[in-house]
C-alpha cells in the first residue's frame, strides 16, 4: 500500500451530457493500491464514469455530474476545487497512445513537470526521465534517442511513452480507459506486466474489453451494464476479480463474463 | 472552329478498348493536364513580358532615369517604403488575429465564436478603396496625435524623427491600414487550423493538469503553426502588393527613415499614381519596378515554405 492512502468513494453518481443521462446512479468504493477493473459492454458509459473520476469529463462542452467522488474524503466537485490541481492527483492514459507530436520524447515525458509555472535543473529533470521511463519499462528501448520526436515509437512503446509521462508528476491514482486497445498482443501483454508493477505505488482503474486482461491484472471487478438505447448505464455489481469471473451474484454478469451477450 | 465530329470517329473497335481507357477519364485527365499547363504558361508569360519590358530600364543611361542616378537608385527607397508598411502591418496584425482566432476557437462560447467568425470573414470582403477611404477620413486624422507624441517623445529613434505629419498620412498609417487588411486572412487561416488541433492531444495536455492557456501553448500553437506561418505569409503578400489602400492613405514622398512624416512610397503605389501618365523609359522603369516587387514576392513565399517544412519531423502530420 502507498505511503499516504487515497480512497476513491463514489456516492449516488449521475452524468450527464446535456440532457441525456449517460450513467445513473453509480456508487462504488476504490481501496488504495487495488487495480480495479471496468468491464461492460460498448456504449454502457465506461469512459463516461472513469472520466469523471479526474474531471475530464467537464471538457465536454454541456457535460456534467451530480453526486459526490471523494478522494480521501474530499470531494472532487467542491466549489473550491481546480479541476487542474485534481488531473495532477489523478492522471489518466486514453484509449489512441497520444504523445505530443511536436514534442521530443523526453519533452513528452517532462510535460506535465513543467506545467503551471515549475521549474527544474537539468540534472533533476534528467533523473525524472530516467525514473519515468524506468517506471513504464520503456527506458532501454529510448535511451539513446531521447532527443526524437516521440510518434515515431510504435504504437505500445506509444502507449508506454504516455504511461510514462503520466507518471512522471506522481499522481495519486492512475486511470486507464482502454489502454491497450490499439495494440498488438506483445504489446498488450507489456502493458499488463507494467500494470502489475505500477500497481505497488499506484491505485489503478482500468477500463477493458478484454475478460482475460481484467482477471489478470485486477483485484476487483466492476461490472456495468444498459438496458437498451437511450438508457443510461448502470453499475450492475462490483466484486472480487475472482468473484465476478466465478460466481457473481447477479445472472447479466454471469452472461457478460461467459460471453452470452456483449 | 468547325471542327466536325468524323475528326474523332472511334475506331470500330472500340467496344473492346480495356476499361482503364474510358473516353470520361481520358478527358478529364486531359482538361486537368491542359488546366495545369495554362497556369504555367500564364505564370512564364507574366515573367517574360516584365523582363522584356524592364530591359531598357535596366540598360538605360543613368541619367536618363528618374532621379538621374540610374534604375537602382530609384527603385531602393520604394522597396524600402514597400517592406516597411509591410512589416508594419505584419507587427500589428499576426498578434492581434492570433489572439482573436484563439478566442473564437477555444475560449468564446460557441454562438458568440460564429458570429465572430463572420464579422471576420465579412472583413477580408472590404474592397480596398472602401479601406483607403476609411484610412483617410476616419484614421488618419486620428492616429495624428499618436504619431506626434512619438515625435516628441521618441524623437531621437531613426524611425520617429519629427516633424511629425500635419495630416497623419504616413507610412506608419498606411500600415496600420494595411494591418486592418490582412487581419481577417491571417484571422480565418489560424481560427481553422487551431480547430483542427486533434481532441486526443488537447486531452492528454489537460489531463496533465494543464490549465487551458497552457494546453494551448502545448498543443494548439505547436500544432498550428505551420497554418499560421501559411497564413502570415499570405497576409504579407497582400501587404506587400496592396495599392489602393497606400496609395490612397500615404502623402508619398522621397526616402526618409522616418515613419511618422510624409515621405516614402511602395512599388504598388508608384506605379499605380505614375502609371496613367508615364509614357516611354518610364514606363519600362515602373514595369521594372514592378519586376521587384514580383521577385520579392516569390522570395517571401519560398523562405515561408522552407519554415514550414523544416522540423517536419516534430509536425502534427505524424
Ligand atoms: N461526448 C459525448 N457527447 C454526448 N454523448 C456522449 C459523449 N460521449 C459518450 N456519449 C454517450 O454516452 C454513452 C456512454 O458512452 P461511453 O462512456 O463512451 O461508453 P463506453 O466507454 O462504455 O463504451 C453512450 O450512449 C454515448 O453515446
Ligand atoms: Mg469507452
Amino acid at each position: 500500500m502507498p505511503a499516504h492512502a487515497n480512497r476513491i468513494d463514489v456516492g449516488d453518481l449521475n452524468v450527464y451530457y446535456g440532457s441525456f443521462k449517460a450513467v445513473e446512479d453509480v456508487s462504488m468504493v476504490i481501496e488504495p493500491g487495488s487495480v480495479t477493473a471496468f468491464i461492460g459492454p460498448s456504449g454502457c458509459g465506461k469512459s463516461t464514469f472513469i472520466r469523471t473520476l479526474n474531471r475530464m469529463h467537464e471538457v465536454v462542452p454541456g457535460a456534467r455530474v451530480e453526486g459526490k467522488v471523494l478522494l480521501d474524503g474530499e470531494d472532487l466537485y467542491g466549489a473550491d476545487v481546480d479541476p487542474v490541481v485534481v488531473r495532477r492527483q489523478i492522471g489518466m492514459v486514453f484509449q489512441r497512445p497520444n504523445p505530443f507530436p511536436t514534442m521530443s520524447i523526453r519533452d513528452n515525458v517532462l510535460a506535465g513537470i513543467k506545467l503551471n509555472g515549475a521549474r527544474i535543473r537539468r540534472s533533476e529533470s534528467d533523473e525524472i526521465v530516467e525514473q519515468s521511463l524506468r517506471g513504464a519499462n520503456l527506458w532501454t528501448e529510448v535511451k539513446d534517442r531521447l532527443d526524437k520526436p516521440g510518434s515515431g515509437l510504435s504504437g505500445g512503446q506509444q502507449q508506454r511513452l504516455c504511461i510514462a509521462r503520466a507518471i512522471a508528476v506522481q499522481p495519486d491514482v492512475l486511470l486507464m480507459d482502454e489502454p491497450c486497445s490499439a495494440l498488438d498482443p506483445i504489446s498488450t501483454l507489456a502493458i499488463e506486466d507494467l500494470i502489475s508493477e505500477l500497481k505497488k505505488n499506484y491505485t489503478i482503474v482500468i477500463v477493458t474489453h478484454n475478460m482475460q486482461q481484467a482477471s489478470r491484472v485486477s483485484d476487483r471487478t466492476a461490472f456495468f451494464n444498459i438496458e437498451g438505447t437511450g438508457k443510461p448505464g448502470r453499475l450492475v455489481e462490483m466484486d472480487d476479480t475472482a468473484k465476478i469471473f466465478t460466481n457473481p451474484s447477479v445472472q447479466a454478469t454471469e452472461d457478460y463474463v461467459s460471453g452470452r451477450f456483449g | 472552329m468547325t471542327i466536325t465530329t468524323t475528326d474523332v470517329q472511334t475506331p470500330p473497335n472500340a467496344s473492346s478498348t480495356p476499361a482503364k481507357n474510358r473516353a470520361g477519364d481520358r478527358n478529364f485527365s486531359w482538361a486537368t493536364r491542359g488546366a495545369g499547363m495554362l497556369i504555367l504558361v500564364v505564370l512564364a508569360g507574366v515573367a517574360a513580358f516584365l523582363l522584356l519590358e524592364s530591359l531598357p530600364a535596366l540598360s538605360a543611361d543613368p541619367a536618363d532615369i528618374e532621379g538621374g542616378e540610374g534604375f537602382f537608385a530609384y527603385v531602393w527607397p520604394l522597396v524600402f517604403g514597400t517592406l516597411a508598411a509591410a512589416l508594419i502591418a505584419l507587427i500589428v496584425a499576426t498578434p492581434l488575429a492570433l489572439g482573436i482566432a484563439l478566442f473564437i476557437s477555444h475560449y468564446a462560447p460557441r454562438r458568440l465564436s460564429q458570429g465572430l467568425g463572420y464579422v471576420v470573414d465579412l472583413l477580408a470582403a472590404i474592397p480596398s478603396v472602401v479601406y483607403g477611404l476609411w484610412g483617410i477620413q476616419w484614421l488618419a486624422p486620428n492616429v495624428r496625435g499618436a504619431w506626434q507624441w512619438l515625435a516628441d517623445h521618441l524623437g531621437f529613434v531613426p524611425l520617429f524623427t519629427g516633424p511629425a505629419s500635419a495630416t497623419g498620412r504616413t507610412l506608419m498609417t498606411a500600415g496600420l491600414v494595411l494591418a486592418v487588411m490582412i487581419l481577417p486572412i491571417i484571422t480565418a487561416i489560424a481560427r481553422e487550423v487551431f480547430l483542427q488541433t486533434p481532441a486526443l492531444h488537447q486531452e492528454a495536455a489537460l489531463a496533465l493538469g494543464a490549465t487551458r492557456w497552457e494546453m494551448i501553448r502545448m498543443t494548439v500553437l505547436p500544432f498550428g503553426r505551420p497554418g499560421l506561418i501559411s497564413g502570415v505569409m499570405l497576409g504579407l503578400g497582400r501587404a506587400l502588393g496592396e495599392t489602393m489602400a497606400v496609395a490612397m492613405v500615404l502623402s508619398t514622398g522621397g526616402f526618409t527613415w522616418s515613419m511618422v512624416t510624409s515621405g516614402n512610397s511602395t512599388i504598388a503605389a508608384e506605379i499605380a499614381l505614375d502609371f496613367p501618365e508615364s509614357a516611354g523609359l518610364k514606363t519600362n522603369t515602373l514595369i521594372a519596378a514592378g519586376l521587384v516587387l514580383f521577385v520579392i514576392t516569390l522570395a517571401v513565399n519560398m523562405a515561408a515554405r522552407r519554415v514550414v517544412t523544416r522540423r517536419q519531423a516534430f509536425s502534427g502530420a505524424n
